[in-house]
This record gives C-alpha cells, sequence and structure tokens, in this order.
C-alpha cells in the first residue's frame, strides 16, 4: 500500500517537474535546498539514472572501467563539466536562438571540456594518457547534451546546476560500480592496491586468497566484460525497484 | 593494399560499437526496429565519410604544431592543437546541418527516411570518435583518413543491424522481467563483442608499421598487464 502511494507520489512530481518545465517563467521563489531541489540532485542516481534508466552517457562509460583511478577522475570532470555547461546554458537560455541552439550548447561544453583535458594533461598526466580520447569524448556525452537540451534550456541556474550534479553523479555511480567489480575480479586490485593478497610466481610466494590458488579472471579486462557488468546492474537495479521495468 | 587493409581493419577489429562503444547511447536507442536502424546506420556512413577527412584536413592545416607553415615560416612554430575539440566538433555540427539542409532539398524522399536521425548524429560519440582517433594514427592522406571514415561508418552500420534484427526476435522470448529491454540488450552486445574480438587474432599488411598506433583499451589492458608483471620481478627480487 505504501509503495503504492510512494508511486503516485511521484507520478504526481513528475507532474509538477514538467509543469515548472514549461512555466519557467511563472515559478515561484524557493528556497536553496526545497523539496523539488532536493529531489533534483537524488532522483537520477536510482529512479531517473543516466545510464540505466535514460540510456544516456553510455559510450564513455563503457570504455574507461577497467581501473577505478581513471572512472573516478572521468567522474569528477564529467561533474564540472555538466553542471558548469547546464549553469551556462541555463544563464544564456533566452539568448539562443532555437534554430543554432545545439551548436551553440556544443561549443559551450567543448570550451568547458579543453579547460578540463588540459588541467589534466597538466596535473594527472598518466591519467589523462590512459583516458585518451575519451576526455574529448565528454563532449558528445548524450548525458549532458540531453539534460541541456531538457532541462537547462528550461529552468534557472540554480535548479540547473542541482540537476548537472545529480545526474552526473548518476552517471559516476554506476561508473565507480563497473569499475569497482571489474578491477577487483579482472587484477585483483582496487586503486592500484593489492586487496585480495599478493599473486607471486608460485603458489609459495604468494599471500592472501592467491595462497589459496584463486586466479585473476583477465577477461574481466576486456572491453565486452563491461557490457555483461551493466547489464547485471541493470537486472539488479530494476529486481529491487520494479517500477523501472520495460514493457518489451 | 594498404587502404584495403585498413578498410577490414576499421570494419572488423576496430570496430566503433564493439571494441570501443562509441556510438552506443543511439545504438541503445534507436535499434527496435531493423527499418530505422538502417535509417541511421546510413546516416552514420554518410556523416563519416564526409567529416574524418575534412577534420583531417583541418588538422594538418592548421591545428598541429607547425601545420601553420604553409602561411610563411614565422608561423611554424605554432601549435593549436588544443584547438582540435572544439574545431572538430564544429565542423561536425556545422556539417551535419549542412547535410540536413542539402538533403532535405535534392532527395526529399531520402530526407524523409534519414531526416529525424540527422540532427541527432551531430552528437553521436562515433562521429567525434572518428576525428579523434583519425588524429592519432597520423594518416598519410586524405585517401586514407577517407577510407578510415567509411571503414568505421560500415562496421557501426553493422553493428546496429544486427542488434536491431536480434531485438526483433528477442521480443517473442521469455526473457525475466527486469532484464528485459535494456539488460539483455546490453548482455547481448557483451556476447556479440565476444564474437568480435575474434577478428583480433587475424595479422593484416600494415600491422606492423602501425603498432605503436596503440589505442586506449590496449594500453589499458597492457598497463594492468605490466604492473602484474612489475609486481612479480619486485616479488623475486624479494
Amino acid at each position: 500500500m505504501s509503495e503504492q502511494k510512494k508511486d503516485i507520489k511521484t507520478k504526481e512530481e513528475k507532474k509538477k517537474e514538467e509543469m515548472i518545465f514549461f512555466l519557467s517563467k511563472s515559478e515561484e521563489k524557493e528556497a536553496f535546498l526545497s523539496k523539488a531541489n532536493r529531489k533534483l540532485l537524488t532522483d537520477p542516481l536510482d529512479d531517473n539514472n543516466p545510464i540505466t534508466v535514460q540510456v544516456l552517457g553510455i559510450c564513455s562509460a563503457l570504455a574507461i572501467t577497467v581501473q577505478l583511478k581513471p572512472a573516478i577522475v572521468m567522474t569528477v570532470a564529467v561533474i564540472f563539466v555538466m553542471a558548469m555547461g547546464n549553469v551556462v546554458i541555463s544563464l544564456l537560455r533566452n539568448l539562443i536562438p532555437n534554430r543554432i541552439r545545439i551548436i551553440v550548447q556544443l561549443v559551450v561544453v567543448a570550451s568547458l571540456v579543453i579547460v578540463v583535458d588540459q588541467v589534466l594533461k597538466a596535473f594527472l598526466y598518466d591519467v589523462s594518457k590512459q583516458l585518451s580520447i575519451f576526455i574529448g569524448l565528454i563532449i558528445t556525452n548524450c548525458i549532458i547534451m540531453g539534460r541541456l537540451e531538457a532541462f537547462a534550456l528550461g529552468n534557472k541556474p540554480w535548479k540547473s546546476f542541482l540537476d548537472g550534479v545529480g545526474n552526473a553523479a548518476g552517471y559516476g555511480v554506476i561508473l565507480i560500480i563497473v569499475a569497482f567489480f571489474r578491477e577487483l575480479l579482472g587484477s585483483g586490485k582496487l586503486l592500484g592496491f593489492e586487496v585480495l593478497g599478493h599473486k607471486g610466481l608460485t603458489l609459495a610466494d604468494s599471500t592472501g586468497l592467491y595462497a589459496l590458488g584463486y586466479e585473476n579472471n583477465g577477461f574481466f579486462l576486456l572491453s565486452p566484460m563491461a557490457l555483461i557488468v551493466v547489464g547485471l546492474v541493470i537486472w539488479y537495479q530494476r529486481s529491487r525497484n520494479r517500477k523501472l521495468i520495460e514493457e518489451n | 593494399m594498404d587502404l584495403v587493409n585498413l578498410f577490414v581493419k576499421s570494419i572488423f577489429i576496430e570496430n566503433m560499437i564493439f571494441a570501443y562503444f562509441l556510438g552506443m547511447c543511439s545504438y541503445l536507442a534507436v535499434s527496435k526496429t531493423v527499418k530505422t536502424a538502417v535509417g541511421l546506420g546510413a546516416a552514420v556512413i554518410f556523416v563519416l565519410v564526409i567529416t574524418v577527412p575534412i577534420n583531417y584536413l583541418i588538422d594538418n592545416y592548421l591545428l598541429q604544431e607547425g601545420a601553420l607553415s604553409w602561411l610563411g615560416a614565422e608561423y611554424a612554430s605554432i601549435d593549436l592543437s588544443f584547438l582540435s575539440y572544439i574545431m572538430f566538433i564544429a565542423v561536425i555540427a556545422s556539417m551535419v546541418q549542412l547535410v540536413e539542409m542539402v538533403v532535405e532539398k535534392f532527395s526529399p524522399a531520402l530526407y524523409g527516411s534519414l531526416g529525424i536521425f540527422l540532427p541527432l548524429i551531430a552528437v553521436n560519440c562515433s562521429i567525434l570518435g572518428g576525428s579523434l582517433f583519425m588524429q592519432q594514427k597520423d594518416f598519410s592522406g586524405i585517401t586514407e583518413a577517407g577510407v578510415y571514415g567509411l571503414g568505421s561508418g560500415v562496421g557501426w552500420f553493422l553493428a546496429i543491424l544486427a542488434i536491431a534484427a536480434i531485438r526483433e526476435k528477442i521480443a517473442y522470448s521469455n526473457v525475466p522481467a527486469p532484464l528485459k529491454g535494456l539488460g539483455i540488450t546490453f548482455i547481448i552486445t557483451g556476447l556479440m563483442a565476444i564474437g568480435f574480438m575474434s577478428f583480433m587474432g587475424i595479422k593484416l599488411g600494415g600491422d606492423e608499421q602501425k603498432e605503436e598506433n596503440t589505442t586506449a583499451l590496449n594500453i589499458q589492458t597492457e598497463d594492468a598487464e605490466n604492473d602484474e608483471k612489475t609486481a612479480q620481478i619486485s616479488s623475486i627480487k624479494n
């Protein structure tokens, strides 16, 4: 019963959000972290996750999850680009002509990505080498474009900022979960530390699990496993949160 | 012969979807029926073939270090490569707009079938990815860049065609409810990617020279392997 109520409630809230979206100009003043605003932050983490529900931003999510460290760096980069991009577009929303809005959005995002790329090259060179073209591909990350298009163009800067942070964090959560399992099972490490013990050349040299004859599953380092791990994450999430199940 | 190698390699071995996951968003979103998948695939081929050579010219005559030397000796030391993202994406976005206008004017039938997909393509990662890989690979001429664009486009087309056909069939099978739709598509794509990995063993003629062009994924897996090796070596020393 309570779940049903919740369901109805979220539907109402969604309607409200849509209303706000269409009537952005007649928006009333709200507290900085009012309920609706908090929802903007938390909704993308589960119910409206960019990767597992909205199917956005998957390209980069899969390719950089071999190890935990690049995944975390990527998350931070995306949070930065997305929050700033949302704010900028939201500030410009009444000035951008409708026909060329995609180019304007791309230029804003591309300039932010250049900043991120240069910062990474300066301070985290090895990670930036590992991420190679995927930092550049933040520009075409569909979550960013999607949120700019669907949210920032119709909402005020503070709300857009929260929406950007929330969605980027929802993206990052999946990224970090996938990277966690891939690094743990693939190379037996987390962030480069050997959490499962040390693997020597022979059994006698090894410690921890390896001393019992455990082997790393090298398959997890290869790209197809990223897809399968995301598939399993989706499976888990939807069996827990059944209103996300698709018809077909 | 080299061009044929490059073509085959970019379709199968370095498949945009199965090896690099580029363009996954539209791949998952538009693969519910074969018909729309073919439309989007054709549009991707079209735009890749146009934008990769153009970006090749921009990269080689405007952006790279020393690329501006055709203006005069004093420009030879300028390195504008940090601008490449913004230049590439501007070219892609404007080319997509241009292509859309041209197709609308001269071939309304094609526009009818491609129309809605063209704007989507501006944000398809495989298009920008094609240009960025082109920049990494240091092609020796515009023909190579064009062939690479064509090959990656065809590879993407084949991938989306295959998954759309599978999804049409899988609608009739009894998939566990939480896996329906997105979940099972991910897992099938993973299995298909495992299949495509078997192409990695094929040795093609041009491989020896291009060995240093190892790509993102290879570097990552190698790094992990190297880490293991160094760990082993250090353990021996101890």
